[in-house]
């Protein structure tokens, strides 16, 4: 048994269904990432967990205990939203101390609880201050500390760092991370950044249209995704239409055979990530093309090549200025165990 | 930027200015300066300087007590409208989208009627032979009917359904700038209902409930149309009795005087409440 067991909720509100049939287990001190476009009921289903919204079905078991109907005030759980919802009104002390003075613990323990868990976000020197005062990424901290203050079975987290600008993101990724891990309570996330969610998470369960498309840990997910959905929204991807005649046979895509090594037959979608693509010379290449554009993204190159299969992206690690020109003619290639065939129109939502 | 572009924005606001001076700046002038002038009930108002006046209404208790009066009705309107507005627009702010709407036109649609037309619709309904005596006697609670016009308490009531919507309205525009994921964390956090309401709504609100009691106090104490209806000379506020020394008594200095103590007193509560609740919950009033 779980710790936290999710059975086939859904949520349906008059005729539009928000979530389908959500089904999920979450070990303890595991780190869950709801990832997926907005409007794919990852939100709902996260208000579903807090209790704020009532599933129109199925069921939400934590640690064995049926919590399904059990009001939010009662649930106990850690919550970090996407605005902060910090209290204006009250010192950086008093919000952290809020969910423990609604416990009714005493003013000393209370005082000393405060401080442990603002140390712990580095905000000591903090507690006296108002939100209004402090930056996004302390009111972010500050609410961090308020919801794991009180010690949650489960700590729920709504696109926390959506408000950050990108630099403080990817510092604040690192420290969620490490906090998580030495705090280790078990945390689900909701976002709609793949990098984020790939960055923290132990697991993620990818969302489109209210429904689970994958769920799988981040470095599998990427590279073995179930369908269309999941090989796009999840990192780059270039996919192709095509047939398949055998399972020993190549992938018919506009006429050339390109290679694969297992996956499906008939009808297809052929995958290839383009950090897999490299630049070859004629006689290797399966297919060439033109480069149409050429953009530096710091750590990376991005290409944008027109072929016969149609548009490709192909990215090289930025090791210096690379030789390809927009406008020069060059051939690609790529290894068969890179490409991933899968059935046409896979995955749940499709 | 020229000399003559920095001036703009002063012409450009001058026909405003001008008629605020003429309307507002230039009658209380005029009334500060009538209420020093001296009054003989034979030879009329003569424009002399003098205390007088003011020595009167400061010294003689029959002022001292509808000062008091005053002040206690515009006190309690106040009050119940924070207890009936606050609510009010609270409800209000949850309902949805379609519902909303209506009730917003149900709570301001009195505003769009005259004031003296509302308070006579209470009068119906108080009066000795009103509606409420006559059902309570028909019902047979009372066999005497229940004093209601030309009560405090009349007044009082009368005056709170005309206040009202100011405070409906004040709050609501606090309601709209509080974020509901606020309620949403205290409640995961384990608070109830009436600790969200009391510890985590009310202090943000607490600009709305400010500004719409300020008017609201404010539009009490200088109200007259609903006092004189209600109160009549039976039950006289300050600015009924400025109305009737002006114009039954006809001593205006000693009116002026009345309206320029009313506004004094008026303003340096106003004030000083503001300032008090606005250090009070500093961080929301930014």
């Amino acid at each position: 048994m779980s710790f936290l067991e999710l059975r086939g909720l859904t949520k349906r509100y008059d005729a539009v269904v928000a979530v389908q049939d959500f089904d999920l287990n979450v070990e303890r001190g595991e780190f869950v990432s709801l990832l997926g476009p907005s409007g794919c009921g990852k939100t709902t289903m996260l208000q579903m967990v807090a209790g704020f919204v009532t599933p129109t079905e199925g069921s939400i078991r934590l640690d064995g205990q049926e919590i399904t109907h059990v009001k939010p005030n009662r649930r106990g759980l850690g919550i970090v939203f996407q605005s902060y919802a910090l209290f204006p009104h009250m010192t950086v002390a008093d919000n952290v101390g809020f969910g423990l003075e609604m416990r009714g613990i005493a003013r000393a323990e209370r005082q000393q609880r405060i401080e442990e868990t603002l140390a712990l976000v580095h905000l000591e020197q903090f507690a006296a201050r108002y939100p209004r005062e402090m930056s996004g990424g302390q009111r972010q901290r500050v609410a961090l500390a308020r919801a794991l203050v009180i010690k949650p079975p489960v700590l729920l987290l709504d696109e926390p760092l959506g408000a950050l600008d990108a630099k403080l993101r990817h510092d604040m990724q690192i420290e969620l991370r490490a906090l998580q891990n030495h705090v280790g309570v078990t945390t689900i996330m909701v976002t709609h950044d793949q990098e984020e969610a790939m960055t923290l998470s132990d697991r993620v369960v990818l969302m489109n249209l209210g429904r689970i498309e994958q769920i799988g840990r981040p470095y599998e997910m990427y590279e073995q995704p179930n369908g269309r959905f999941a090989s796009t929204f999840l990192g780059k991807a270039n996919l192709f239409t095509g047939h398949r005649a055998g399972a020993d046979a190549l992938v018919r895509v506009a006429g050339r055979a390109l290679p694969a090594v297992d996956g499906a037959v008939g009808e297809v979608d052929y995958v290839v990530r383009p950090e897999k693509m490299r630049f070859v010379s004629e006689p290797e290449a399966l297919v060439s093309g033109t480069v149409e554009a050429r953009a530096f993204l710091g750590n990376y190159w991005l290409f944008q090549v027109a072929t016969e299969l149609g548009n490709v992206q192909v990215t090289l690690p930025n090791t210096g200025l690379p030789d390809v020109q927009e406008g020069d003619t060059v051939g690609l290639a790529w290894s068969a165990q890179h490409a991933r065939v899968l059935p046409r129109g896979a995955g749940a939502a499709a | 930027m020229t000399t003559a572009a920095r001036g703009t924005p002063y012409w450009l606001t001058s026909p405003a200015v001008m008629v605020m001076l003429a309307l507002l700046a230039v009658p209380l002038l005029l009334t500060l300066s009538l209420s020093f002038y001296s009054f003989d009930p034979v030879a009329g108002v003569k424009e002399t300087f003098t205390w007088g006046n003011y020595l009167a209404v400061l010294t003689d208790e029959y002022y001292h007590e509808i000062f008091l009066r005053s002040a206690w009705l515009a006190l309690l309107t106040t009050l119940i409208c924070i207890v009936i507005g606050v609510p009010e627009a609270y409800v209000l702010a949850q309902l949805p989208q379609r519902w909303r709407a209506v009730f917003i036109v149900v709570v301001l649609g009195p505003m769009l009627i005259s004031v003296v037309v509302r308070t006579l619709g209470w009068a119906v309904l108080m009066g000795s032979e009103g509606v409420i005596n006559n059902s309570l006697r028909a019902l047979g609670l009372i066999d005497a009917p229940v004093r209601m016009m030309f009560t405090f308490g009349g007044v009082l009531v009368a005056l709170v359904h005309v206040l009202v919507p100011f405070m409906v309205l004040a709050v609501w525009t606090s309601l709209q700038k509080l974020d509901p994921a606020t309620e949403h964390a205290a409640e995961s956090l384990g608070a109830s209902r009436a600790t969200v309401l009391f510890r985590i709504v009310l202090p943000q609100v607490m600009p709305g409930i400010l500004s719409g009691g300020l008017i609201v106090f404010a539009l009490a104490a200088s109200a007259f149309a609903t006092p004189s209806i209600m109160g009549g000379r039976r039950l006289k506020v300050v600015p009924t009795t400025a109305y009737d020394e002006f114009l039954s008594a006809l001593n205006w200095p000693l009116g002026a005087a009345i309206a320029v103590l009313l506004l004094i007193a008026v303003l340096v509560i106003t004030l000083g409440v503001n300032r008090i609740v606005e250090r009070r919950f500093r961080q929301v009033f930014q």
